[in-house]
């Protein structure tokens, strides 16, 4: 049975079912857009049983000849550092599109848009052909455009297009990457394995930069100083279940494509880039970090915050180590969960009071007990506090880059990686830092009158949000069962790129 | 009993998740079932006490693997050997007793039912730390108590003042808490485990060299120096006092800031692999005990003084661990929690009765309140370190670890605190019981509290009078255990009498004791005249030192500083100018190829339009339509043709 193939098109079946509804019946657009997403989800946790966890190699492979002249294949396939990013895709949709019930302007459209982003995220996780990677990355963007163009802010126009042009500027490097990979290969193939399998012919000059095309058109999606302006403006702009997806799933797509491809393909080229993607992981963290600080608005101080916590991520991909290696992917699934739930809760006191001022709400605590009680865990989790998820995968991503094996030395007998690293660690104290100060500003102190008829969570809300928050404290008390999903695809990953040294 | 010391654990975290969820529908709302766990525990914890005690090599460690991330393995795990008992039987005791109390101290509380639950999470969190078997979880332990102080410091939350010293509290220990981390990532990546007893074995082998492993120890101490309040992290504990009493009590003197001095203890061997550093603790403790102490002088929030206290005794704590003193230190853990919880808890009695903090508003509460001033004499004595009260002992323990460090100047610095200690609590006691009531209002409508506030003073009491003697020879029984390697400074032998140091430190007590009674009692002295006449350092006690204004204008200004600057840059300079100007540009220079392309190519384009339509309006002349005009072209054309033809024939005819 063609899994993935069914959890990647279903979305766009919904989507298409969807046009054919009148556009007045907002409820049966809501619905169906709701349904084929949980089918989606469903089918993706079903896999949760039958994939071996074992074995590091790709499962559940469909392929195809599709355009055979050049060497095109439709060919699918997910393993451990896919799968986990799948089911966090299938879930923050779901919860998203709950998320977006409230919204009442154009319904039908806009879950249009919605389910065929979804479409577009799970067919970039599961393409193992560049021709095909490349048509859903760019699927991706189209649907993103609307929905912060008409959906958004005040300045969603703006926003819609900065974000397409940025992002489309990084898509050319990648797709001059892919075409120089595909005449310099023999025979010329657009297959992301037998590219991998064959790198040996990528060699001296031509390595690096097809590493450095790819990286560019990646780092702009991850994003990595200093390619990352585009990211707050977007996800102020964006409504609440856009700003989850775009935090939550898309800043994944940089990281993946650097582990899926880049790294196994030019390992050479990455081995030697290893200290340059720690500075800027060092540089993400602190300066993600600083500015999330000063900021007053809350939603962009979690935009902030995600530069400094995909810091953590490329820090941990750094150095090369599987513990590294395991804590970025988990990072990048952690970031998605906790900034998502985060982006949730910010929107739920957006829906109310119309602000998100931090300065303008003040002893919320006493009135809306329950959202303060999700929003803190949410905060603690993002500012890594044990027993809660965001501390298992920072703990990993600093373990992997301090125990690195480069030989590189910054000062006398000082260790570079050890250097950044413990000067990284610093991130963690200024994330704490303006964590603190928002929930102090928000939720403490005395009450502010003017919010006296605020309404704590409702059910809906709180159906989008809780399992987020289940998931935060599952996961930082019990991190095995994700961990296992990934670590034998991560160890190969790692032996394979270490290989050629 | 030991095979089930899981449940020690577990249980309060049950607890604590029932009361948070349930509490509403449960007798008292919830604080029934809290005092029950804990009294369970208690008594748990004494059995696990009493079979080490019998058997001190009696170690047991149960774990249970967490997760696998390639060949590395965490764990949760039990370990239950000497140290944790004593630890276990603390904490469980203190929990316990303060539980009790604040069934009285909070009964009017709308939000009682969370204090019961935070006040349950943070045993849970405590006796996680005290039991773990390696410090990943011990750092988990750590965090989560720094959680729940901060919950319960900031409990009153609709307070600015309370909010900001929980923000401060989470904030400073973090400081030290990077330390933590790093220690624990260095050790995790040159030894590959985090267990302590492997790590102890791994450290024996000799895989690390000693500057190596007192270099991770200082860092695994900067945790402590943040958890434990150590000069220069001090400064969250003396406002943490802006929880409720009975968490000052329990987190804030008893347990959460013994951690430090805990994790010192248990990680000891690293230290004594590299003996510098525990030559700098020392030093960082003895800073830390003379500091607080003489802030203490000054102070007239009853809780401050306290709290100024605690860290000064902290500061022996870790003074006692620096000169090799490990069981000393343990003892006087032990023996501090329990008169300081007492001194905390009567003051909670004291302030529920006079509803202010301040000691000069005081006085004369001796007769009003009968059995918290005979629980809090007892405390007065402890702490001061009369005999036979449980800080004689302790003290004089550290003392004498002093003394055979060989290191006099530390003797007389630690012995110099002791006298302090015994004057400023002398003040404390003398302003809040004893001297003539100040102000009336107060004092008239001053009462005893309730039996469930008093019961666990006096049960306190009795532990400030018995614990030292009835654990002098215990504790290091029980801390014997752990094999160490032999102490070089404890090695050196006696070369003074048995009675010197009791009798020292003692003479140094009653001399506190003897010139607080002369200034507060006797009045012989003015208080108010010893401040004037040493009015600088008297200012620089009451700003404690400037710490806080030299945090502020030093690390949190420049800080926000650099943090506002560097937003502005990131828009101004990044987006708008960076991304917005490559964005301009483009647009300009599509702007010139669009004037290019319209002026240039298209004019090119419409030039041949224009030259053709020149050259037919030219040739258009020629098409007149008149026969005539044609004959005349043909007949040009004839001649030119004639002409042509001509001149090659000149040229050959030339030739």
């Amino acid at each position: 049975m063609s899994f993935l193939s069914l959890i990647a098109f279903i979305p766009l079946l919904g989507a298409l079912l969807l046009l054919f509804v009148p556009k007045e019946k907002v409820n049966t657009a809501r619905l169906i857009a709701l349904v084929f997403s949980l089918f989606s989800l469903f089918l993706t946790l079903s896999i949760f049983c039958h994939f071996d966890r074992q074995n590091p190699g790709m499962q559940f492979v469909e392929k195809f000849s599709w355009i055979p002249q050049f060497g095109i294949s439709y060919h699918v396939g997910i393993d451990g550092l896919s799968y986990p990013l799948i089911l966090l895709t299938a879930l923050l949709s779901v919860l998203s599109i709950i998320g977006s019930f409230q919204i009442e302007n154009r319904v039908k459209e806009y879950f249009f848009w919605f389910l065929l982003l979804e479409t577009g995220m799970v067919g970039v996780f599961i393409s193992l052909d560049f021709f095909l990677f490349y048509i859903f990355w760019e699927v991706m963007l189209v649907p993103m455009y609307f929905l912060i163009g008409i959906w958004g802010g005040p300045k969603k126009e703006y926003a819609a297009i900065k974000f397409f042009l940025y992002t489309l500027f990084g898509s050319v490097f990648i797709l001059i990457g892919i075409l120089a990979l595909y005449f310099r290969s023999t025979p010329h193939t657009f297959d992301i394995l037998q590219l991998i399998q064959n790198n040996r012919q990528f060699i001296g000059k031509f390595q690096f930069i097809v590493f450095l095309l790819l990286f560019v058109g990646f780092a702009i999606k991850v994003p990595i100083f200093p390619f990352h302006t585009w990211l707050p403006l977007a996800h102020v702009e964006a409504p609440t279940a856009v700003s989850v997806i775009l935090a939550g799933v898309l800043l994944k797509m940089g990281t993946y494509g650097l582990m899926r491809i880049s790294f196994p393909m030019f390992p050479e080229a990455a081995l030697w880039f290893s200290i340059p993607l720690l500075i800027l992981a060092f540089i993400n963290i602190i300066y993600g970090a600083l500015v999330a600080m000063a900021q007053t608005d809350m939603k962009k101080m979690v935009a902030y915050s995600s530069i400094n916590h995909m810091g953590y991520a490329l820090l941990g991909m750094a150095a090369f180590t599987l513990t590294g290696f395991n804590g970025a992917l988990l990072q990048m699934i952690n970031h998605g969960i906790i900034t998502g739930s985060l982006f949730l809760l910010v929107g739920v006191i957006y829906d109310r009071a119309h602000t998100r001022e931090i300065n303008a709400f003040g002893g919320l605590g006493a009135k809306l007990p329950i959202y303060t009680g999700i929003m803190t865990v949410a905060s603690m989790a993002s500012l890594g506090l044990p027993a809660l998820a965001g501390f298992i995968s920072e703990f990993l991503c600093f373990l992997g880059a301090y125990s690195a094996n480069s030989q590189h030395k910054i000062f006398y007998s000082l260790s570079t990686f050890k250097f950044f690293t413990a000067l990284s660690v610093i991130g963690i104290l200024v994330t704490t830092a303006f964590f603190l100060k928002m929930i102090q500003k928000v939720f403490l102190g005395p009450f502010n009158e003017k919010w006296s008829d605020l309404k704590d969570m409702t059910f809906r809300e709180l159906v989008s949000v809780v399992p987020l928050t289940a998931l935060t404290i599952l996961i930082g008390i019990w991190p095995h069962w994700l961990i296992s999903l990934m670590d034998s695809t991560m160890s190969s990953l790692v032996n394979f790129i270490n290989g050629v040294k | 009993m030991i095979e089930h010391s899981y449940l020690i654990v577990l249980l309060p975290l049950l607890s604590a998740l029932t009361i948070f969820f349930f509490g509403r529908s449960l007798p008292l709302k919830g604080a029934v079932l809290g005092i029950c766990t804990l009294g369970i525990t208690l008594i748990h914890s004494l059995g696990i006490f009493s079979i080490l005690l019998q058997n001190p090599s009696y170690i047991t460690e149960i774990s249970i693997p967490w997760f696998r991330f390639g060949i590395h393995q965490t764990e949760f795990g039990f370990l239950i050997d000497g140290l944790s008992a004593l630890m276990l039987v603390v904490v469980t005791s203190v929990s316990f007793l303060v539980h009790v109390y604040s069934l009285g101290y909070m009964k009017d509380d709308p939000r009682f039912k969370r204090y019961y639950a935070y006040l349950s999470f943070f045993t849970f969190a405590m006796l996680l730390l005290v039991v773990a078997n390696n410090f990943l979880q011990m750092f988990i332990g750590w965090e989560l108590v720094g959680l729940a102080s901060y919950l319960l410091i900031g409990f009153w939350f609709e307070k600015t003042s309370a909010s900001n010293a929980g923000r401060k509290a989470f904030i400073t220990t973090k400081v030290g808490d990077i330390g933590f981390f790093l220690g624990i990532l260095s050790l995790f990546s040159l030894l590959g485990t985090l267990n302590f007893a492997q790590v102890q074995g791994r450290i024996e082998e000799g895989l690390i060299s000693a500057n190596t492993a007192g270099i991770i120890a200082l860092l695994l101490f900067c945790g402590a120096m943040g958890k434990s309040a150590q000069v220069p992290l001090h400064v969250w504990l003396p406002d943490a006092m802006e929880g409720p009493t009975p968490v000052s009590a329990l987190i804030h003197a008893a347990t959460m800031v013994a951690a430090g001095v805990y994790m010192v203890a248990r990680s000891y061997f690293l230290f004594q692999h590299g003996p510098f550093s525990l030559e700098i603790i020392a030093w960082v403790g003895m800073l830390t005990a003379f500091l607080a102490a003489t802030m203490a002088l000054v102070a007239t929030d009853i809780k401050r003084v306290l709290a100024f206290s605690t860290v000064s005794q902290l500061g022996y704590m870790i003074l006692s661990m620096g000169v090799g003193g490990r069981a000393e230190g343990m003892f006087h853990l032990t023996t501090h929690a329990f008169f300081k919880a007492l001194l905390f808890l009567g003051a909670g009695s004291v302030i529920h009765a006079t509803h202010t903090n301040n000691i000069e508003e005081m006085g004369g509460l001796s007769k009003k309140m009968k059995l918290t001033f005979i629980a809090f004499t007892s405390a007065w004595l402890a702490i001061s370190g009369i005999w036979p009260f449980a800080g004689f002992f302790s003290k004089d323990g550290i003392l004498e670890a002093t003394l055979n460090s060989n290191n006099s100047f530390l003797f007389w610095c630690a012995t110099f605190v002791a006298f302090l200690t015994a004057f400023y609590m002398t003040r404390l006691y003398l302003l809040v019981f004893i001297t003539e009531p100040r102000d009336k209002e107060i004092y008239n409508h001053a009462h005893e509290s309730p039996k469930s506030m008093t019961i666990p003073l006096l049960v306190l009491a009795l532990l400030s009078l018995v614990a030292g003697f009835l654990l002098e020879h215990s504790v290091p029984l029980l801390l014997s255990s752990q094999v160490l390697p032999p102490n070089v400074h404890a090695s050196s032998a006696h070369t003074y009498p048995h009675w010197l140091v009791p009798a020292i430190s003692s003479a140094a007590a009653l001399l506190g004791i003897f010139l607080s009674y002369l200034i507060y009692w006797l009045k012989a002295v003015s208080a108010e005249k010893i401040a004037s006449t040493f009015s600088w350092p008297y200012r620089l006690l009451l700003k404690k030192y400037n710490f806080d204004e030299f945090y502020i204008y030093c690390i949190i200004k420049p800080a926000d500083w650099l943090a506002q600057k560097l937003a502005l840059f990131d828009y101004h300079i990044f987006d708008q100018l960076g991304v917005d100007g490559i964005g301009f540009l483009t647009v300009k220079l599509s702007q010139i190829h669009d004037w290019f392309d319209q002026n240039i190519i298209d004019n090119l384009v419409d030039i041949w339009g224009k030259l053709s339509l020149l050259g037919s309006s030219i040739l258009r002349k020629f098409q007149t339509g008149l026969v005539q005009n044609y004959i005349l072209f043909i007949l040009f054309g004839f001649g030119l043709l004639m002409v042509w033809q001509l001149k090659i024939n000149f040229i050959e005819l030339l030739r």
